[in-house]
C-alpha cells in the first residue's frame, strides 16, 4: 500500500493548494488575476483528482476520488506544510505557488519516466501546467519584489514566513521512499538543485535573498498539519459529510 | 452572467434631425455601428450604461457563486463551479472591453460600480444558502440571462453584439450544468429533494423580476427598441422565460411557487401572478439583503488589491527606464 500512500501525499499537495488559491476567486486585486486563479486551482484541483482516482483503484477497496478527499479528516491528510500555509496576501500567495511549481516542475518532467501508466499520463500534462504556474507566479514575485516600497517589503515578509517550509518538498516519507525504489515516482532529494536554480534566477530579478533557515517545519507526511488546514476541511467537506451516501 | 433590464438609462440627445434621421436609417438597415462611426450622443450613453451594468453583474456574480467553490461536494462540481466562475470573470472582462470602445475607462466603471453610481443586477443582492442555490442561479440566473442575450447578438452596436456571441455560448452550457445540478437533487435523497425546491422557491420571483418592470413602467424601453439596442420588450422576454422554464421544473417533480401560474391555451403561454414590484424597487434602490455586502466585498477587493496594481506599474516604468538607459 506504499504506493497508494504516496500517491495520496502528492494527491493531497494538488487538492489542498488549489483549495487555498480558489479561496482568492472574486477577491482578487484585478480582474485579470480574478481569472488566472482559478486556472491555476483548476490545474491542480484536476491533477488531484487524476491521482486520487488511481490511489482509490490501486487500493482496491471501491474508494472514489471524492471519499478520499471528503472523508479523511487532517490527521489522516498527508499534504506538505507549504501548500496549507494561508493566503495573507497576494505577496504570500504568488511566492508559495512558484516554490511549489518550481518544485513540481522537474518533479513531472522525472515522472515520464515512471513505471506507472497514470502516472506518466499526468506526467505529460502537469509539467505544462506547472512551467506555465512557475512564469505566472515568479512573474508577480519579480514585480513585487522590485515593484514599490511597500511591494519590496511584503514580498521580503513573504519570503521570510514562507521558507522554513520548503526542505519538507524534498522529503521523502517511508511511502514515497518505496514508490521511488519501484521506479513509480521520482526521488524527491534530486529535484533540490533544479529548484534552487529556478528560485536563484527568479529572485535575482526580483531583488529577493533566500534566508538561511535556522529550523525548517516539517511534519505534513505524518498528519502533523499546521492548526489551518482542519479549518480548510470543516469547510471543504461540510456538504458531503452533512448526506452521508448522497450523490451530487 | 447577466445584465437586468436597464436601469436608469437616458436616451435623451440633441443633435440635428438631419444626423439623427441618417443614424436612424443606418440601424433601420442593420447596419453595425462601430466604435469610430458617428452616433447620437444619447445612443453612446445609452451603450455606455447598459454594457457598464452588464460588466459589472458579471463580476458582482462572481461573489454569491465564488460562495460555494469551497465547499463544493464533489471535486467534479468543484472544478466545473470554478470554471463557471471564471467564465464569468471572462464576461465581465470582455465587456468592459466592449464598454471601452465608447471611451470609458474599467477605473472610471468601476469607480462608479463601487459608489453606486453603477448598477449591476439586482440577482446578485439575494444571498445563496445552500449547494442547491448553485444549480438554481445556473437554472434560473442563466436562463433569464439567455432569454435576455440572445436578442443582444444582434444589437445595433458591433462590439457588444459580437461579444453577446460568444459569452451567450458559454451562458448556455451553465444553464444545462446547473440544470444538471438540480436535477441530480431532485433525484437524489430527501433532504436532497427539499434543498432543491426551496431553492426554486426563493430564486422563483427574483429570476422574474431580472426582466426589469412592466413595458408600461419601463421608461427607456421605446428609444431603446427603435435604436435597436433592445429587440423584445421586458415582457415579451419574461414570458418566454416562463414558457420555457416551467415543463423544466414539472419535469424534474418541483412546484414553482406561483399559486396563479395556469396555462393558458388561448395565449399558448402560462398565466401567472404579479411580481412584487416593491420588493422589485427596493432591492435596486439598495436595499436587498446583499447589496451593501457585494459591494464591501468589491470595494475590499478593490482596496487591498491597490499596493500590487501600483507595484506593476511602478515595475513596468523601471522596465522601461532601465530599456531606455540601455539604447
Amino acid at each position: 500500500m506504499a504506493i497508494y500512500q504516496a500517491l495520496l501525499e502528492l494527491a493531497d499537495d494538488h487538492l489542498v493548494l488549489g483549495h487555498r488559491i480558489s479561496e482568492w476567486c472574486g477577491h482578487a486585486p484585478m480582474l485579470e488575476e480574478d481569472l488566472a486563479m482559478p486556472n491555476m486551482a483548476l490545474d491542480l484541483i484536476g491533477t488531484s483528482r487524476t491521482l486520487y482516482e488511481h490511489a482509490g483503484e490501486l487500493e482496491g477497496k471501491g474508494q472514489s476520488e471524492d471519499d478520499l478527499a471528503y472523508l479523511r479528516g487532517e490527521r489522516d491528510y498527508r499534504n506538505c506544510l507549504l501548500v496549507e500555509r494561508p493566503n495573507e496576501d497576494f505577496a504570500h500567495t504568488m511566492l508559495r505557488q512558484l516554490y511549489f511549481a518550481a518544485f513540481m516542475y522537474p518533479y513531472w518532467i522525472a515522472a515520464e519516466k515512471s513505471s506507472d501508466e497514470v502516472v506518466r499520463g499526468v506526467a505529460g500534462k502537469a509539467q505544462k501546467e506547472m512551467a506555465y504556474h512557475i512564469r505566472h507566479a515568479g512573474e508577480w514575485v519579480i514585480r513585487l519584489g522590485d515593484g514599490t516600497d511597500e511591494s519590496a517589503t511584503r514580498m521580503r515578509e513573504a519570503v521570510d514566513a514562507l521558507s522554513i517550509y520548503v526542505d519538507e518538498l524534498f522529503d521523502s516519507s517511508p511511502a514515497a521512499q518505496e514508490a521511488e525504489a519501484a521506479g513509480v515516482l521520482p526521488k524527491r532529494a534530486d529535484l533540490r538543485a533544479e529548484w534552487d536554480k529556478t528560485i536563484a534566477q527568479v529572485f535575482d530579478e526580483a531583488l529577493l535573498t533566500l534566508p538561511a533557515v535556522p529550523f525548517a517545519q516539517r511534519g505534513g507526511r505524518e498528519g502533523l498539519h499546521d492548526e489551518g488546514l482542519g479549518h480548510l476541511l470543516a469547510e471543504m467537506q461540510s456538504v458531503y459529510r452533512a448526506h452521508p451516501g448522497a450523490r451530487w | 452572467m447577466y445584465s437586468q433590464g436597464l436601469i436608469g438609462a437616458d436616451g435623451r440627445t440633441d443633435e440635428t434631425p438631419e444626423f439623427l434621421e441618417a443614424f436612424q436609417q443606418r440601424v433601420d438597415a442593420e447596419e453595425k455601428i462601430e466604435p469610430t462611426d458617428a452616433m447620437p450622443e444619447g445612443y453612446r450613453r445609452t451603450l455606455v450604461r447598459q454594457i457598464g451594468q452588464h460588466a459589472h453583474s458579471e463580476i458582482v456574480g462572481m461573489l454569491p457563486e465564488g460562495n460555494w467553490i469551497t465547499r463544493a461536494p464533489s471535486l467534479r462540481r468543484k472544478a466545473a463551479l470554478l470554471a463557471k466562475v471564471q467564465d464569468e470573470g471572462g464576461h465581465g472582462l470582455y465587456l468592459y472591453s466592449a464598454a471601452e470602445t465608447l471611451g470609458v475607462s474599467r477605473e472610471q466603471m468601476t469607480e462608479e460600480l463601487h459608489s453606486g453610481k453603477a448598477k449591476y443586477s439586482s440577482i446578485f443582492n439575494y444571498p445563496t444558502l445552500s449547494w442547491a442555490d448553485i444549480g438554481t442561479v445556473g437554472w434560473l440566473v442563466d436562463g433569464a440571462a439567455i432569454m435576455n442575450q440572445i436578442p443582444l447578438c444582434r444589437c445595433s452596436f458591433g462590439p457588444y453584439a459580437r461579444a453577446m456571441i460568444r459569452v451567450c455560448k458559454e451562458e448556455s452550457f451553465h444553464q444545462r450544468q446547473g440544470y444538471e445540478i438540480i436535477m441530480t437533487l431532485a433525484q437524489g435523497t430527501e433532504a436532497q429533494k427539499e434543498m432543491a425546491q426551496d431553492s426554486l422557491n426563493r430564486w422563483w420571483w427574483p429570476a422574474l423580476m431580472m426582466f426589469g418592470p412592466h413595458d408600461g413602467d419601463s421608461e427607456h424601453s421605446d428609444q431603446s427598441m427603435k435604436w435597436k439596442i433592445k429587440r423584445f420588450t421586458n415582457d415579451e422576454l419574461r414570458q418566454k422565460f416562463i414558457d420555457a422554464t416551467v415543463p423544466q421544473a414539472e419535469y424534474l417533480g418541483l412546484k414553482v411557487p406561483d399559486p396563479e401560474l395556469k396555462w393558458n391555451e388561448e395565449k399558448g403561454g402560462y398565466d401567472h401572478g404579479e411580481i412584487d414590484w416593491d420588493e422589485f424597487w427596493r432591492v435596486v434602490k439598495g436595499h436587498g439583503r446583499m447589496n451593501r455586502d457585494r459591494i464591501k466585498a468589491r470595494k475590499a477587493a478593490w482596496d487591498n488589491g491597490a499596493w500590487v496594481r501600483e507595484a506593476a506599474t511602478a515595475h513596468a516604468e523601471k522596465r522601461r527606464t532601465r530599456r531606455m538607459a540601455a539604447e
